[in-house]
């Protein structure tokens, strides 16, 4: 082994130590300001695009979510908007149906008692006109009666004996 | 049925890098082949002359061929030896006694022997095993400027050194990793900005991203928890530096920058910055007031401050003895046909290394991976609010009061 070249090899030599310094620190700075500064920074604004995107997909995700679901609720309401009208439609119209009945119902039954208590007043009044043509006849059959019966002596005789007969004097 | 033809594909070109591996290093064998009897000094000239014949003599020292394989090197060799070698001439900058001085490589004319002096500011240097001198007056027997003394085959040369400050093959290389860098990681935010921040990420963009975002969530969130962002930008130049610089080594004719210990010094070094300077009440109250009996404070901070410096000294040496292994483990298998002198070993040789470079490309990640995780790891002890047992802020100081 040639121990010569050896020690050369593990031998720092200053030229190279120069120039790499030199190189390496000129490398750092130009590469800093001009490659890894753009890089990076376009790397972290790509990564939070992705990031946002992201984000904004899921947000996009959950805000069509809450659009069904409330569309579903509003459909829903609709249905139950429907139903209560049909229900207030039919509701009406059995009260009106049930309005009308106990009116004319109502109306029937003035009709009827008014009728009535025409036909009782027309019955009374007719009743009334009966009883005076009624009591003008008895006085007047009365009349003829009494004057047939009272046109000769005997006749008056023979009632009053029958009356004189039924009173009894006792 | 693509993929059937995309498998054989990378599979061919896997076998082409191991091959084109293997040529590289056979050159790298005779080129070393002088240097190499070097060490022997006396056979210097015959080599000179003989070194055409190539493996006729001697026996190969392949762990010199590895070890100048994974070593920086003033010029960048691809192919070849001698003169008809096909190498890139890189600048040499020194720093002598009459001020900077600065030529191109190529003015060795390949010498690495201390033969050839250049002569610059009126001070002349020699080149020896990649190392520059002060060359002498005259040349010794053997045409060298430079005086070696010989002790057990260590050759060591006592002449003076000039600062080298040269554009070495790793520094090149560096330099190339840093503008590929650069170049990655600003279209990739240019990208961001043309295309928006909400498409999907395109080419390069797509498979960047996830390791930046590894690096952030796993790494810097993972270790360091709240507060993290401030240290990303510094794991991330970190973590990218290391792995492209990793994957450039594997390439036959690249650099082993990553498994230099002048590279993984300075990264731990600036590690080592980052943390102490970002060191809470609490790190140093750990440190200096740690929760024991005051009898084995004396032992207990001195252990505390040598740890300051051993985590990121383990970083330097686990990158550069990683990356340094695999490449020294390469070429040893390679070396083994060399060895045993016969091409029947070959098959084994590119199966072992074929598995190794495969290897190779885990070990690139993973070291990458390793030494930024433990950056942050550091760090994020650094700057907890809370203790290693998982006291709270103020249960600290109820305990610091009782004693």
């Amino acid at each position: 082994m040639n121990l010569f070249i050896l020690a050369s090899l593990i031998e720092p030599a200053v030229g190279l130590i120069f120039w790499t310094t030199i190189t390496f620190v000129l490398l750092l700075v130009l590469l800093g300001k001009f490659a890894w500064k753009p890089i990076l920074t376009a790397i972290k604004t790509r990564e939070k695009g992705i990031e946002d995107a992201l984000a904004s997909a899921e947000n996009a995700l959950n805000d069509m979510r809450e659009l069904k679901s409330n569309n579903e609720k509003i459909l829903a309401e609709a249905r139950a908007e429907r139903d209560n009208l049909l229900k207030e439609a039919r509701d009406t119209k059995d009260a009106i149906i049930a309005e009308a009945k106990a009116k004319s119902q109502a109306e029937a039954d003035r009709i009827m008692s008014s009728a009535r208590e025409q036909i009782t007043n027309e019955k009374n009044a007719a009743v009334a006109e009966l009883k005076n043509q009624v009591a003008t006849l008895s006085i007047e059959i009365a009349e003829k009666i009494l004057r047939s019966e009272l046109s000769s002596d005997d006749k008056q005789k023979a009632l009053v004996n029958n009356l004189m007969k039924d009173v009894n004097l006792n | 049925m693509t993929s059937k033809i995309n498998t054989y594909k990378r599979f061919t070109s896997i076998f082409l890098l191991i091959f084109s591996l293997f040529i590289g290093v056979s050159n790298h064998l005779s080129a070393s082949e002088p240097q190499e009897h070097e060490s022997e000094e006396t056979h210097v000239e015959s080599s000179e002359h003989g070194h055409q014949s190539g493996e006729a003599h001697g026996p190969i020292d392949i762990s010199a061929i590895a070890l100048e394989h994974v070593s920086d090197s003033h010029s960048w060799h691809f192919w070849g030896e001698g003169h008809d070698a096909v190498s890139a001439p890189l600048p040499i900058i020194l720093k002598g006694n009459n001020g900077i001085a600065f030529f191109m490589s190529s003015e060795f004319h390949h010498d690495n022997e201390g033969k050839v002096v250049v002569e610059k500011n009126g001070e002349r240097y020699v080149m020896f095993d990649e190392k520059i001198y002060f060359a002498n007056e005259f040349p010794n027997e053997y045409g060298q400027y430079i005086t070696p003394t010989i002790e057990e085959k260590e050759v060591s040369v006592s002449n003076a050194s000039p600062l080298d400050f040269s554009i070495t093959k790793n520094v090149t290389q560096m330099f190339i990793s840093v503008i590929v860098i650069l170049w990655i990681f600003t279209s990739i935010a240019k990208a961001y900005k043309t295309q928006g921040v909400t498409s999907a990420p395109k080419g390069k963009q797509s498979f960047f991203e996830p390791l930046i975002i590894f690096v952030r969530d796993d790494i810097a969130k993972g270790n360091i928890g709240h507060g993290s962002e401030k240290f990303v930008p510094y794991l991330l130049t970190v973590f990218f530096m290391i792995l492209i610089n990793n994957v450039f080594g594997m390439i036959p004719i690249g650099a082993n920058l990553t498994g230099n210990i002048a590279f993984t010094l300075v990264l731990s070094v600036a590690t080592l910055i980052v943390t102490n300077i970002n060191g809470n009440k609490n790190y140093w109250s750990h440190i200096f007031l740690p929760h024991a009996p005051k009898a084995i404070w004396p032992i207990l901070i001195p252990i505390e401050v040598v740890g300051i410096l051993t985590k990121p000294f383990a970083l330097m040496m686990r990158l550069f003895a990683n990356m340094t292994a695999g490449h020294i483990i390469i070429i040893s298998l390679v070396g083994l046909i060399f060895v045993f002198k016969t091409i029947y070993i070959a098959p084994v040789s590119v199966a072992f290394a074929l598995f190794i470079d495969v290897l190779e490309c885990l070990v690139a990640f993973l070291q990458a991976y390793v030494f930024t995780m433990l950056t942050a790891l550091f760090i994020g002890s650094a700057v907890a609010d809370h203790n290693e047992d998982g006291a709270h802020n103020s249960d600290d100081k109820a305990m610091e009061a009782g004693h």
